[in-house]
């Protein structure tokens, strides 16, 4: 038995079958949830390459498995992880249940979870651009709703991601040049330049996140959230794995004013644009794209806090993209549209559905007591040392999803004084979206209930944690 | 060597006519036919640095590709799109373009990275600029999915050069796979009735 046989292929066959052999929504939402719980608490559990003893019988995870030369590989630090992202993984399928896509969400996703995690997973590290792209290919047939025709947005993220591919496994190749050569300045700044284009690509930089509220307006909200939520997370994940592993990424106070000038340039930029939204599903996309800025900030501050710092965003992340997708598409189900025109007093009819976006909404701009503060805190800590500039801008961005926060407010609310308010979602809707609520509260009150996740995952990055 | 050479540019000389025909012509058959020149020629310049087989293993990959996009199409209403002369010209014009920069900075990247060949990466920019030039010009899904494909080839004729592990080789076989069973996927979730009118950014 070995990690990558349980973590990779296990959950990839679990797909392969919910597709084959399951026809109703709500057995592939019990069954593909109850899997990642499992695979989750295994993560949690069971150590990778150590053995273990119970009773007289005796068993270990071997860390690697060999495929055409090229090894997967699992440490002993990446349990954490990996019970982190089947954690969220099991949050999105059940999170299905209500909307009736299960079948093919929870098939697809696994499948796509499956070679995100390969993305971590591969030796030489490199070859994760390669296992991204596959699986972004997939998450395409994700958000496309069956007898429509595809729109711009989703050719424009086929191109951007198939764009970003090539240049950071040129970067890779010629970083190797780099360490060989340290002092050659050109091919440091060319590979630096090749990387800085692949992760703008991928992790939709401004001006490259167009493809973002253009799908929102195209697609059915919750996959898109799942697949902004996936494509970021292990986007990120990528990141670190180059920062810990090249020295002069890390230590280079240009690089690190870069990506940080980078970041806030996405956080103001889409709080300004969200500013002005008058469509749910595009303000949605705008909030995760702002997320995405504050990502990218704290990737830029390295310190030792680094990776603490960035799955502190990560985890919320994935609670408030899974319930504003989740309550944003069951409103989508009543409503005509998702422009504002069309929601107008909404929450007199959907109150615990309009109180979700709210919720996640107010977390996403890092609200106190949500879940995004915490994570926010550290961010706002940091830059503040660092740049005044850099953060005054990142506020004004903020303060831009903040304003489109009460916009959307008053928009639910804005309904004749006559009408009565009634709760028209059915218990499995209000159970899951209360549910939603209640995490994000509980992890911005309490956040210290994230620590025994996220204690370990400094060792994930052995060069950047210290 | 000599011979190996004259194929090389020959090589190069079956890339640029698949790109000629897929920028000058927008009907799907010309646009397919000019990707099937492009993986024949590509199939050559790899094997400069990868085996034989793995250079066939992507011949035979980029040919599949090909066939599943006919096939889709043969599945659709059948439509023949006459591509207006002033695109056609100026279509033409970019990839002139494109290929006086490709042949441009072919030498200069020999000279940085000596050993890679200057057909290599002469093909591997001409297909990579023309891939660039054909989604920056439409947004129709066939022309897209051929523009990335030659991107991809681009890529792969000068990462051979680099990166020889059979994973990487099988991997991008499956992402070319990928990108053409994703444009099937969306051609045939596209409403035929409703199908865009083609952009033109001459119009």
């Amino acid at each position: 038995m070995s990690a990558p046989l349980i973590w990779v292929i296990l959950p990839a066959v679990a797909g392969i079958f919910i597709f084959i052999f399951m026809r109703e929504d709500r057995t592939s939402a019990v069954f593909g949830g109850t899997v990642a719980t499992v695979l989750s608490l295994a993560a949690l559990t069971l150590p990778i390459d150590t053995a273990l003893l119970i009773g007289s019988f005796s068993f270990k995870i071997s860390a690697s498995i060999e495929i055409l030369g090229r090894s997967l590989v699992f440490s002993a630090a990446d349990g954490a992880m990996l019970a982190i992202i089947y954690a969220l993984a099991a949050i999105w399928f059940f999170g299905t249940e209500p909307l009736g896509i299960s079948r093919r969400f929870v098939s697809l996703g696994f499948v796509i979870i499956a070679l995100f995690i390969a993305s971590v997973a591969v030796e030489p590290f490199l070859f994760a651009a390669l296992f991204i792209q596959i699986a972004a290919l997939l998450t395409v047939s994700l958000p496309t709703p069956e007898q429509h025709k595809p729109g711009r947005g989703i050719l424009r993220f086929l191109i951007y991601q198939t764009l970003a591919m090539p240049f950071i496994l040129f970067a890779g190749w010629m970083l190797t040049g780099v360490e060989a050569s340290p002092g050659n300045l050109r091919l440091t700044l060319q590979a630096g330049v090749m990387l800085g284009l692949g992760f703008a690509f991928l992790l939709a930089v401004f001006p490259l996140y167009s493809w973002i509220p253009m799908l929102a307006e195209e697609t059915q909200p919750y996959a898109l959230a799942f697949l902004l939520w996936a494509l970021s997370t292990f986007t990120v994940i990528l990141a670190l794995g180059f920062l810990d592993r090249y020295i002069w990424l890390r230590t280079s106070p240009q690089i690190a004013y870069a990506i940080q000038a980078a970041g806030a340039m996405v956080v103001v930029t889409s709080g300004f644009f969200a500013m002005f939204q008058k469509h749910l599903g595009r303000l949605m996309a705008y909030a995760a794209v702002l997320e995405t800025g504050l990502l990218i900030l704290a990737l830029g501050m390295v310190s030792t806090d680094t990776v603490e710092t960035v799955f502190l965003l990560l985890i919320p992340r994935g609670l408030e993209l899974a319930l504003w997708g989740l309550a944003v598409s069951m409103l989508r189900q009543v409503s005509p549209s998702l422009r504002f025109t069309d929601l107008q007093g909404i929450a007199r009819d959907y109150p615990v559905a309009a109180s979700a976006v709210i919720v996640a909404h107010l977390s996403t701009v890092g609200f106190p007591l949500l879940a995004g503060f915490p994570g926010r805190s550290i961010i706002w800590q940091q830059l503040a040392g660092q740049s005044i500039v850099l953060s005054a801008w990142v506020f004004a961005g903020t303060f831009g999803l903040l304003v489109a926060a009460i916009r959307t407010l008053a928009v639910f609310v804005m309904a004749p004084e006559s009408k009565d308010w009634t709760l028209s979602e059915n218990w499995v809707q209000m159970i899951m979206l209360g549910l939603g609520i209640l995490a994000i509260f509980v992890i911005g009150v309490v956040p210290q209930v994230l620590q025994p996740l996220i204690a370990d995952l400094p060792a994930l990055f052995a060069h950047l944690g210290q | 060597m000599i011979l190996e050479s004259i194929i090389s540019w020959i090589s190069v000389g079956v890339i640029l006519a698949g790109v000629m025909l897929i920028l000058a012509q927008h009907d799907w058959r010309f646009q397919l036919a000019g990707l099937a020149l492009q993986y024949l020629g590509a199939f050559w310049l790899i094997t400069r640095h990868l085996p034989y087989v793995i250079g066939s293993a992507k011949l035979v990959a980029g040919w599949m590709v090909v066939a599943t996009l006919g096939m889709t199409h043969l599945n659709l209403p059948a439509t023949l799109e006459k591509t207006p002369d002033q695109r056609r010209w100026f279509s033409l014009g970019l990839a002139g373009i494109a290929t006086a920069l490709a042949f441009g900075a072919a030498p200069q990247i020999e000279n940085a990275i000596p050993g890679l060949g200057i057909p290599v990466i002469a093909g591997s920019l001409i297909l990579f600029g023309a891939g660039l030039l054909q989604i920056g010009i439409t947004s129709d899904i066939t022309a897209v999915i051929v523009g990335l494909l030659g991107i991809l080839l681009g890529f792969e004729v000068l990462y051979s050069a680099v990166e020889n592990s059979v994973l990487v080789a099988g991997l991008l076989s499956v992402i070319n796979l990928g990108l053409g069973l994703t444009g099937s996927y969306l051609l045939s979730i596209q409403n035929p009735i409703d199908r865009p009118e083609e952009e033109n950014i001459l119009q």
